[in-house]
């Protein structure tokens, strides 16, 4: 680590840096106090959004300043994971409504019965063995 | 200065792992056990990225990419096994 | 070859949207190639621009609906709405967070689709996901209803009004 950054880009860089890890930190509160999986699902993409969004924002400054170059791949790890992160809280959305997680009973509204399990499927089988939470 | 915001941002990292590992204990459910793993690459790639900062070299961001790639695809994996009981169909 | 495209458009498109089926993808196959090697060499270039080709030629069968960008001045709107609206909705899910989970109002919500291509359904499923306080659970088999949970809806009416309005409405034009 240099030190010969000017000022305000280390004051730019830390509190960047902060906001991200405070992000991280309220998400993984939330994780840890909310009561049921579906409130619990919405904590991850909080932090991943602007918890590592910051931080890789901070990166970019730092490195472009103390290495005197443009840095530009966290913009690539940004990228991927603003793709990536939708596409797997959907998918585990999915999967607890289709192994039949339970929600708190103040929720409003049902979902569907979940459609993923086809009868006709070879493995529907192997599936229906699964024990589920009475 | 910077070099102690990235202590404490680490000790906070540090902090957030351990709730979700507190999660990953608790359960109740595999859904969870899935959503923590997911969160706990996520804050890896943040800590990797920290590290690198704190050492100032951007040989750290290959390895963030890969983890960021591993985790996902770890994750969709998992998630299609519960979903259809196969991952390759 | 042929079989995943209809039998009028190999006579219809031009050469070069032949040999590049894909130039959306093709372009960000080259600009992540760059990026993540970080040297403008043309040998690197000429490898970048070779994957670039090279890749959407050999997934095609993969790519069956060709994504076809209507409004570009749209799309680039449409993605400043969804940045602030992260961080905003961020925000207020921090002020959510700090409460007592007991006075949150979690619901699930369905969402009847007026969009019906594929690709715009799956940019407004990512879109309700990565604005965190709302996350979508499931498409309905026939891609007509998105399930959505919210984590703190006070009025369901109105949380579907203003997803289908900010969202949905521009997402129509774009795609």
């Amino acid at each position: 680590m240099n030190s010969e950054l000017p000022f305000l880009v280390e004051l730019i860089v830390s509190a960047f840096i902060l906001t991200g890890a405070g992000f991280a930190v309220i998400g993984a509160l939330g994780l840890a106090r909310m009561p049921d999986f579906y409130m619990r699902v919405h904590l991850p993409t909080a932090g991943t959004t602007l918890g590592v969004g910051c931080t890789l924002i901070a990166s970019v400054i730092y490195f472009s300043f103390s290495l005197q170059t443009l840095s530009l791949h966290e913009f690539l790890i940004s990228m991927f994971l603003f793709i990536t992160a939708p596409v797997s809280s959907h998918m585990m959305a999915k999967v607890a409504l289709h192994t039949g997680v339970r929600y708190v009973s103040h929720t409003q509204g049902r979902p569907w019965p979940s459609r993923t399990q086809r009868p006709s499927r070879d493995n529907s089988q192997i599936l229906t063995e699964w024990p589920k939470r009475p | 200065m910077l070099r102690i915001a990235v202590i404490i941002a680490m000790l906070m990292f540090t902090v957030s792992v351990l709730l979700n590992l507190y999660r990953m204990v608790r359960g109740p459910d595999l859904a969870d056990r899935i959503l923590t793993l997911d969160s706990l690459y996520v804050n890896a790639i943040a800590m990797i990225i920290l590290l690198g900062i704190f050492l100032g070299s951007t040989l750290f961001f290959e390895a963030a990419m890969l983890i960021a790639m591993m985790g996902f695809v770890g994750t969709v994996a998992v998630c299609k096994y519960l979903l259809r009981g196969n991952i390759i169909e | 070859m042929t079989d995943s495209t209809p039998p009028a458009a190999p006579a219809r498109d031009p050469l070069w949207l032949r040999l590049l089926p894909h130039p959306l993808i093709s372009l960000v196959i080259l600009a992540a190639w760059l990026v993540l090697d970080g040297n403008l060499t043309p040998a690197n270039v000429l490898l970048g621009a070779f994957l670039a080709w090279a890749l959407p030629r050999m997934t095609r069968r993969f790519w069956r609906h060709p994504v076809h960008v209507r409004s570009w001045t749209g799309l680039v709107r449409f993605a400043i709405i969804v940045i602030w609206d992260i961080i905003t909705a961020n925000l207020q899910a921090v002020r959510l967070l700090l409460k007592s989970p007991q006075e949150l109002k979690p619901a699930f919500f369905v969402i009847h689709l007026e969009l019906t291509n594929p690709v715009a359904i799956t940019v407004l499923a990512n879109t309700i996901t990565l604005t965190p306080g709302t996350v979508s659970a499931d498409l309905s088999s026939r891609q007509e209803r998105l399930l959505v949970h919210g984590l703190h809806v006070p009025d369901v009416e109105a949380a579907i009004a203003q997803i289908k309005a900010r969202y949905e409405a521009p997402l129509k034009e774009i795609f």
